[in-house]
């Protein structure tokens, strides 16, 4: 096995966690983000397609789903940046034995609200959504979702029958959204009892009807944390945004070398900044013309402008799946993303101009971007 | 009357860092074989099955140099004695 490097944040460092097809990797930087140090490889030879970083309630607790080809696939936490994992005993994610069906990937961890700090959601294949109440000691499936009537016509995509996206709205506490492909975008207002389909004005080119009431193959959505009422979607072409919380949505594929692709990041404090990166055609999937472009809008779509400073222009056939692109919350706004090659980029300039900050990964498959806030030592401790 | 399991590497940390786990004990078949091993390992359990019960598709189980995949699956006899074998396949990419 490979010897495993370890990194060791100090608050206010920018952590991101890369998420690969043979295990995960771990960079930090301060906030300058010039240099970045890298730790890893955790889980080798497992694919991790869920992380996340859950600060709150004092923790600085990272979350990890490595599915292994051989044992299969468990969430798994360190509490000292990767020195130490979790292994539980039992599989914490599966499903109950009435639901008949068998985990094949966990594709989503995302923590609560702030006011809920025990609370944790993940997405997996087949598409469903579990839930923690405790911190993650424990997880139970969304009966609502999985229950629903309209749950046997979901098909799957490419990447497998995935919940992929979960949504907590900042202004409600009991309204989540999910996407799934190929199902498209559900709705509950009730924290999850009911569920209802929200895809409103997204187009579904491989179905007969073009405009079902589910069905859509959705890529990503991301939705502002400031103005919840804005999102923005990348569908398996089209290219959206929603000014009424996903109720409606809006082409907005003007100006873009394709509608096609997959990953979408949103600024965390403009609701009309938005970064994706085109790909060309669902049969080819790479960056058009062999040109690694990030598109970035600051107007809601109305126009989009290619940040290509720091990125290849030539002989670039890159494709960026659908959860490796990441913002931080620095101002200017930090903007990662790692291609299928196991090439990882990194903006501190709101895109501006880019780094690579790694080049020789295994494929990436997901990249998350935190800002450490670790509990302060007490003078005298 | 014992039954011996090789454990391969990744799920020794899960056998108390054992290579080899011997129970004390008859079993008629693999099933029921395995249900001795997860009793006294209960964390190897999830690790080669799926929550249908199904043996996950990239391990193998050998009784007595024999893949139960060409002996009966589950139900495949173990005489007293017997060597049970749990490996990962051949898989990767």
């Amino acid at each position: 096995m490979p010897t495993t490097h370890h990194v060791t944040p100090r608050n206010g460092d920018v952590l991101l966690l890369v998420g690969t097809t043979k295990g995960l990797f771990i960079f930090r930087a301060n906030k300058g983000r010039g240099k970045w140090e890298m730790g890893g490889p955790y889980f080798p030879g497992s694919a991790v397609y869920a992380m996340a970083y859950d600060g709150r309630a004092g923790r600085h607790r990272l979350w990890a789903g490595p599915q292994s080809m051989h044992w299969g696939g468990l969430l798994r936490w360190s509490d000292d940046f990767g020195h130490n994992w979790t292994n539980p005993q039992e599989a914490n994610v599966k499903f109950p034995e009435r639901a008949g069906a068998a985990l094949k990937q966990i594709w989503q961890i995302v923590p609560g609200r702030d006011a809920e700090p025990d609370l944790l959601y993940c997405g997996v294949e087949p598409a469903a959504l579990f839930v923690s109440r405790d911190a993650g000691q424990t997880w139970s499936l969304s009966e609502g979702l999985w229950n629903h009537p309209q749950r046997s016509r979901w098909e799957p995509g490419g990447g497998g029958l995935c919940l992929h996206t979960i949504l907590l709205d900042p202004a409600r506490a009991n309204r989540i959204r999910i996407a799934v492909s190929t199902a498209g975008m559900y709705v509950t207002e009730d924290g999850g009892g009911t569920w209802r389909p929200s895809n409103k004005g997204i187009r579904a080119d491989f179905l007969p009807e073009k405009y079902p009431e589910f069905g859509q193959c959705v890529h990503k959505v991301a939705q502002s944390q400031h103005q919840p009422e804005r999102m923005f979607l990348q569908n398996h072409w089209g290219l959206y945004r929603s000014d009424d919380r996903g109720e409606s949505w809006i082409d907005i594929a003007d100006g873009v070398p394709s509608d096609f692709g997959f990953a979408m990041a949103i600024h965390p404090e403009d609701p009309d900044c938005a970064w994706i990166v085109p790909l060309e055609s669902d049969q080819f999937r790479c960056t058009p013309e062999g040109k690694l472009r990030v598109y970035r809008t600051r107007n809601a779509g109305k126009r989009w402008d290619a940040m290509t400073k720091g990125l290849p222009q030539k002989d670039a056939y890159e494709t960026v799946l659908r959860d490796a692109m990441a913002v931080d919350s620095l101002d200017p706004v930090g903007v990662y993303f790692g291609t299928r090659s196991g090439k990882l980029f990194g903006s501190a300039d709101d895109g501006k101009s880019w780094s690579t900050l790694l080049d020789g990964l295994p494929p990436i498959v997901a990249v998350k971007a935190s800002v450490v806030s670790l509990p302060r030592a007490r003078k005298g401790a | 009357m014992s039954l011996l399991f090789v454990i391969p590497g990744p799920l020794r940390e899960l056998a108390a860092n054992h290579g080899e786990v011997r129970i004390d004990a008859t079993a008629h078949s693999v099933s029921e074989a395995l249900s001795l091993l997860w009793a006294d390992c209960p964390a190897i359990r999830d690790r080669m099955v799926t929550e249908l019960g199904e043996l996950r598709p990239h391990i193998n189980i050998f009784v007595d140099g024999e893949s139960i995949r060409y002996s009966g699956g589950f139900g495949t006899p173990v005489r007293d004695g017997a060597e049970i074998f749990i490996l990962p396949a051949l898989s990767g990419g």
